[in-house]
């Protein structure tokens, strides 16, 4: 990658003085209607809660005190760590962190073997991957609900083929929630590692083969650190969503098996709503998420340097 | 040079990416075979039957889901028009523009929407159009999704951008036409192709938004994902499986020709 241009930097001066101009529109829509609202939203999270929703332009730490403080059902214990929301960030990551790696298995060789192609069936391939991701999550994840149900059609099937002699229950489980967001989030790991393959110089594999190393020595010690940045673009593209992820939760899942996104919507949409709680919980997801982007970042700087 | 082994070849590779892809397309197909199931209960097969899909337009329910559909369309219509003309200005800005002040900034900017996770600018957006005192409803969608839509259109844009050459609007400005002139008249057909997969890209993600819709949609006002969930939250019926087929195909139709008009463009130049 020595030598290439930065990113989407390109040298035409046609226009040469009119950029601050055209880009006026992208600053203004997103600085006012994404930047502002996460800024206010930081404020929020320091504000104390009002009844039914909103919240009174007082300063207090409460919500970030009840995120992760026990101080007992009267508020007059001595504070103890409040392992409850916690749990739930824990149990995210967890969840979030397995989807990635399941995606891994399965989309690396999906993208290896459809990189490896002919040039001219690449594409079609490619295209086949892709049509899920762009339909909607939420009839995909409806559709996840209603094939794996009590009585919809994989336990039908399994009972027919006799594998199974009573209807396994898995919804509200785990391990729908782990099947949601794996299959959700399944494309986005082929297609980055699919575009690092496909830059992949084979005169390496043959260096390797000539010094007698078997294909998949060569995929441990040459391809794997090679490919290397497009795996870990995918991880980050599965990784993240997954994490913040809703709807797989909220419909393959139940009370067992919350995750962050449900605990926030609940403080706005529920009858418990809890807005600077809520805020501070969207905080603190968002802080993990920015961590994990800057390491990426400074790991891509330090390996270009 | 022959070889014994094809070092492109892993076994079981092929194996995997036929699993992966019956894992992405199983669920999809088996709704889309139930929907045409004539038993009212979704779980027994009755026969083959259009009889939803009629539900789906004259049924009790079709009322909301009409008016749900309407919402849908309009907002991802302006949307998606608003955000193209705005990713079709900053692709302009990046890469024919030289440089200028903030221009590292400005990537960082038009990408933002693509990391903040999605129910963190949900809830944002929320507390944000709240505080300003806008009564949330059509238009408070509208706005949450250009923001969203803008990186969608920005990216088949660019990327084709970056493949003209300002060769042909260098020659158009040694002709006297003036910058506007060489944009609209030389650049502008020569974008095609980009702007319109931008579009349509941008289309296709605001008519699948769920959860930052659902924060920002006020009291009464659906569109289609959020009346689908209210629906399904109450047990999946057949008739919503008849409209996820019906959105499912309306999806594939417009990726169908987004990819299309891509590879169209791209076998010109």
């Amino acid at each position: 990658m020595a030598g290439a241009a930065p990113q989407g930097a390109s040298r035409s001066e046609v226009y040469r003085g009119n950029g601050p101009r055209l880009m006026l529109p992208t600053w203004v829509f997103i600085g006012i209607f994404l930047v502002l609202p996460v800024g206010l939203m930081a404020i929020y999270s320091f504000l104390t809660k009002e009844f039914r929703g909103g919240v009174i332009w007082e300063f207090t730490w409460a919500a970030y005190d009840q995120f992760f403080l026990d101080r007992g059902l009267f508020g007059d214990e001595p504070p103890s760590i409040e392992w409850t929301y916690i749990g739930i960030f824990w149990r995210s990551i967890w969840q979030a962190g397995l989807a990635t790696v399941l995606c891994l298995l399965i989309g690396f060789p999906t993208a290896w073997f459809i990189a490896t192609r002919e040039a001219s069936a690449r594409p079609v391939w490619l295209f086949l991957v892709t049509i899920p991701y762009w339909v909607n999550l939420l009839i995909r994840t409806v559709s996840m609900k209603f094939l794996i149900r009590d009585n919809g059609p994989l336990n039908e099937f399994l009972l027919w083929t006799g594998v199974i002699s009573d209807p396994l229950s898995l919804i509200n489980t785990n391990f729908a929630v782990q099947l949601g967001l794996f299959y959700s989030y399944l494309p986005f790991m082929v297609l980055p590692i699919y575009s690092a393959v496909e830059r992949y110089d084979f005169a390496l594999s043959e260096a390797a083969a000539d010094l007698y190393s078997d294909n998949w020595t060569t995929l441990r010690l040459v391809i794997l650190p090679v490919v290397k940045p497009g795996i870990v673009a995918g991880c980050i593209l599965v990784f993240v969503p997954s994490l913040g992820a809703f709807l797989a939760p909220d419909l393959l899942g139940g009370a067992k098996t919350f995750m962050i996104g449900s605990l926030i919507e609940e403080q706005f949409k529920g009858a418990a709503g809890n807005w600077p709680f809520g805020a501070a919980a969207a905080m603190i997801l968002l802080s993990i998420v920015m961590a994990v982007l800057l390491l990426h970042a400074r790991a891509q700087s330090k390996e270009a340097s | 040079m022959a070889r014994h082994t094809d070092l492109r070849r892993f076994t079981g590779f092929r194996g995997l990416t036929i699993l992966c892809l019956v894992l992405l397309y199983a669920p999809l197909v088996i709704v889309a075979v139930y929907s045409f199931n004539d038993s009212a209960s979704i779980t027994r097969w009755g026969g083959f039957s259009g009889k939803w899909y009629v539900d789906v337009f004259t049924g009790p329910e079709s009322p909301k889901f009409r008016q749900a559909a309407v919402n849908s369309f309009v907002i991802a219509i302006g949307a998606a028009t608003c955000a193209t003309i705005i990713a079709t200005a900053a692709a302009v800005a990046m890469h024919r523009t030289g440089r200028f002040r903030g221009k590292g900034a400005s990537i960082a900017l038009i990408n933002l929407p693509l990391m903040v996770p999605e129910i963190v600018t949900a809830v944002a957006s929320l507390i944000f159009f709240i505080t300003i005192g806008f009564t949330t409803g059509l238009l408070t969608i509208f706005i949450a999704h250009l923001v969203f839509c803008i990186p969608f259109a920005y990216l088949p844009i660019s990327a084709r951008m970056q493949s003209v050459p300002d060769m042909y609007e260098q020659a158009a400005m040694d002709l006297y036409a003036t910058p506007w002139e060489a944009f609209r008249l030389v650049l502008l057909p020569l974008m095609i192709p980009g702007i319109l997969s931008g579009f349509l890209l941008a289309f296709i993600i605001s008519l699948d938004d769920f959860l930052i819709t659902n924060f920002v949609k006020g009291a009464g006002i659906e569109t289609l994902p959020t009346a689908i969930f209210g629906s399904v939250k109450q047990g999946i019926k057949p008739n919503i499986m008849a409209i996820s087929t019906l959105l499912l195909g309306v999806s594939v139709v417009f990726v169908t020709l987004s990819w299309l008009i891509g590879r169209a463009g791209q076998s010109r130049t």
